[in-house]
């Protein structure tokens, strides 16, 4: 039954070093259809259709027309596939504020990510830097309390930042809430860059010291090369969380800047006219997508990036 | 900068002083914002702050008529629900998915994607799709009574007695996927010796895995709770898309009710009031936590 597994951990190794190997080596050669093998295998199908479902019925929704779906059930595929709900989503959907779709939302989103990203990276990767290689009584102190601030629920800090944003006379506008997303994500940025630089051989940074180098031009010299992995998953992070930030978006934005998640919310759960569902779940993928393509994308690196992130709410 | 300090040592003040610049945008947002804010929200929810701050003090006034609001009590009790079957559902299926992955399996990578992509998209997302497939006139529930079972109910979105259910259900799709990576990572730190040593005293497997390998996982085990714990006092977007706190004020929860009262029923004391209730809860998970994991101990 279950002695497989012992034997193959030592083959394994060798299966994926030398996998032409004559002679009795490699895997012991086992049933597929076993008893096992079908439980295993069952179970992990089952789990992965309630994953997947919602995927599926999003996708087929979207492309059937409107009396299809009041006809058929939300399972069956579209018996003619249509677009229309997605431009509809895209470009003229309504919120009741206004009736250009989520293509506003989109471009909101993409004006607040940017400057987001980069700025919160640049200002964590620098710290994170400081933290592990240049270190300074009562620094350590403050990077827990920002550490533990990150477990604080963001509603307890909302409102002094909105009187903050307010006296410097940028509450309500992206620069404001690309300073929230800098805040909120310098935890875990810091934490994660910190982590990684103390990580590196510190001989590197004291050749550079005795070489001459000061505190920036080992930064951007040695350790930005080096970081580049890092940064990318400081980046994975970032660019999912933002673009599935709500809270701050609604806190700190007005109706025409909204992000997108929160123009999605509008035309969806608007209370006038007819509701049409395929439009909606068109919308709704629209708003999955860029998330969706990062994680498709980064595989790998998407794991390791949440791993480290979790801590972020 | 001149006098050096016995050693040879620089001045204190100025040394790394590139480093301390550097760091201070750190530092102001560490003591301003996550100190600050936290004791500024505090120290208002004992005043009677209504459309804007004020400091008139009134002691524990908003904590009583927070604790003797009808929404407030339903918010709490929701919480509880879907706190303890979060906690308890996720980590169970979480880890069950992860020893089924941890057996060699063919096809890993593709399982890993399609259990953790939830966890990509926002929650205004989980809940908008989870309101299309439980809507009862399209979704489940029709599709059970089109198959003969004609008198089937399942609206848990339209049923204040079950919505919480209902939102359970989107909650767990989306959170699951973390808690099996985290736990199959956990997974993979146990030493293979244990398992042959198990096997050859001809020990089952799950008995193994009851008795052996979760306990020795236990780190991983704290670690996943803390993280699902103080993510489930911040649930707020699921329910604001998948039921916007109805039907009626059935599915309602504490982070909603602080938004709703802060920034639209302009009673910013209730929402102080309600958001250092959250503070407290989150301390109460977080401060034991942190002892076990940084006191008690040397750090190495």
């Amino acid at each position: 039954m279950a002695n497989v597994t012992a034997l193959n951990t030592t083959a394994a190794s060798f299966d994926a070093v030398a996998p032409d190997v004559s002679g009795p080596r490699g895997r012991r050669p086992r049933k597929v259809l076993s008893r096992r093998n079908i439980i295993l295998y069952g179970l992990l199908g089952l789990a992965a259709l309630y994953y997947l479902l919602p995927l599926y019925v999003m996708m087929v929704t979207s492309m059937k027309g409107m009396p299809e779906v009041r006809l058929g059930n939300i399972f069956s595929p579209p018996m003619e596939i249509t677009f229309e709900p997605w431009a509809k989503a895209w470009a003229s959907a309504c919120t009741g504020l206004n009736c250009d779709g989520l293509s506003r939302g989109f471009w909101n989103s993409v004006r607040i990510l940017l400057p987001s990203v980069v700025v919160s990276i640049a200002v964590a990767s620098v710290s994170g830097y400081a933290l592990a290689n240049w270190r300074f009584k009562g620094a350590d102190l403050f990077f827990s309390i920002l550490v533990v601030g990150a477990f604080i629920p963001y509603q307890v800090m909302i409102y002094p930042i909105v009187i903050l944003l307010r006296e410097l006379g940028i509450y309500g506008t992206l620069t404001g809430l690309v300073i929230v997303h800098t805040i909120f994500g310098m935890p875990i940025l810091t934490l994660l860059f910190r982590n990684y630089f103390t990580a590196l051989p510190e001989e590197l940074f004291k050749a550079a010291r005795i070489d001459g180098a000061g505190f920036w031009q080992i930064y951007v010299r040695i350790m930005l090369p080096m970081a580049l992995p890092i940064f990318v998953v400081a980046m994975i992070l970032q660019v999912t969380g933002i673009w599935n930030d709500f809270l701050f978006g609604v806190v700190f934005t007005r109706p025409d800047s909204y992000p997108m998640t929160v123009q999605l919310n509008n035309i969806v759960n608007s209370v006038q006219g007819v509701k049409e569902y395929n439009v909606n779940m068109a919308a709704t993928l629209l708003t999955g997508a860029v998330p969706l393509i990062v994680y498709f994308v980064s595989g790998r690196l998407f794991v390791r990036g949440i791993a480290a992130g979790a801590v972020k709410g | 900068m001149a006098g050096l300090a016995h050693k040879g040592r620089p001045n204190q003040l100025f040394r790394n002083l590139n480093s301390k610049i550097a760091l201070t945008p750190m530092i102001l947002i560490a003591l301003v914002v996550f100190l600050g804010g936290t004791i500024w929200t505090v120290v208002y929810s004992f005043t009677r702050s209504g459309l804007l701050p004020r400091l008139s003090f009134v002691g524990l006034d908003q904590y009583e008529r927070l604790w003797s609001a009808p929404r407030w009590i339903i918010s709490i009790q929701n919480l509880a629900i879907y706190g303890i079957l979060t906690l308890i559902f996720s980590l169970v299926i979480g880890f069950v998915l992860a020893a089924l992955m941890d057996q060699k399996i063919r096809f890993e990578n593709t399982f890993r994607t399609i259990f953790l992509y939830p966890f990509a998209l926002s929650f205004i997302v989980t809940g908008l799709v989870w309101q299309w497939i439980l809507n009862p006139e399209f979704g489940v529930q029709s599709i059970v009574r089109s198959l003969g079972w004609t008198t089937f109910t399942f609206d848990p979105l339209y049923n204040a007695d079950i919505v919480i259910y209902g939102i359970l259900i989107a909650g767990l799709w989306q959170g699951t996927g973390l808690v099996m990576c985290l736990m199959l990572a956990g997974l993979r730190g146990i030493d293979e010796d244990i398992w042959k040593a198990a096997r050859v005293d001809g020990i089952p497997m799950w008995k193994t895995y009851l008795l052996i390998v979760i306990p020795m996982m236990r780190p991983v085990f704290i670690t996943t709770l803390v993280l699902i714990a103080s993510g489930i006092v911040k649930v707020y977007d699921l329910v604001v898309a998948q039921t916007s706190g109805g039907p009626g004020i059935a599915s309602e929860v504490p982070a909603k009710y602080v938004y709703d009262y802060m920034f639209q029923a302009q009673n910013l004391g209730q929402g102080f009031a309600a958001s250092t209730m959250m503070l407290i809860t989150v301390a109460i998970i977080i401060i034991p936590w942190a002892y076990l994991e940084f006191g008690g101990k040397k750090r190495g």
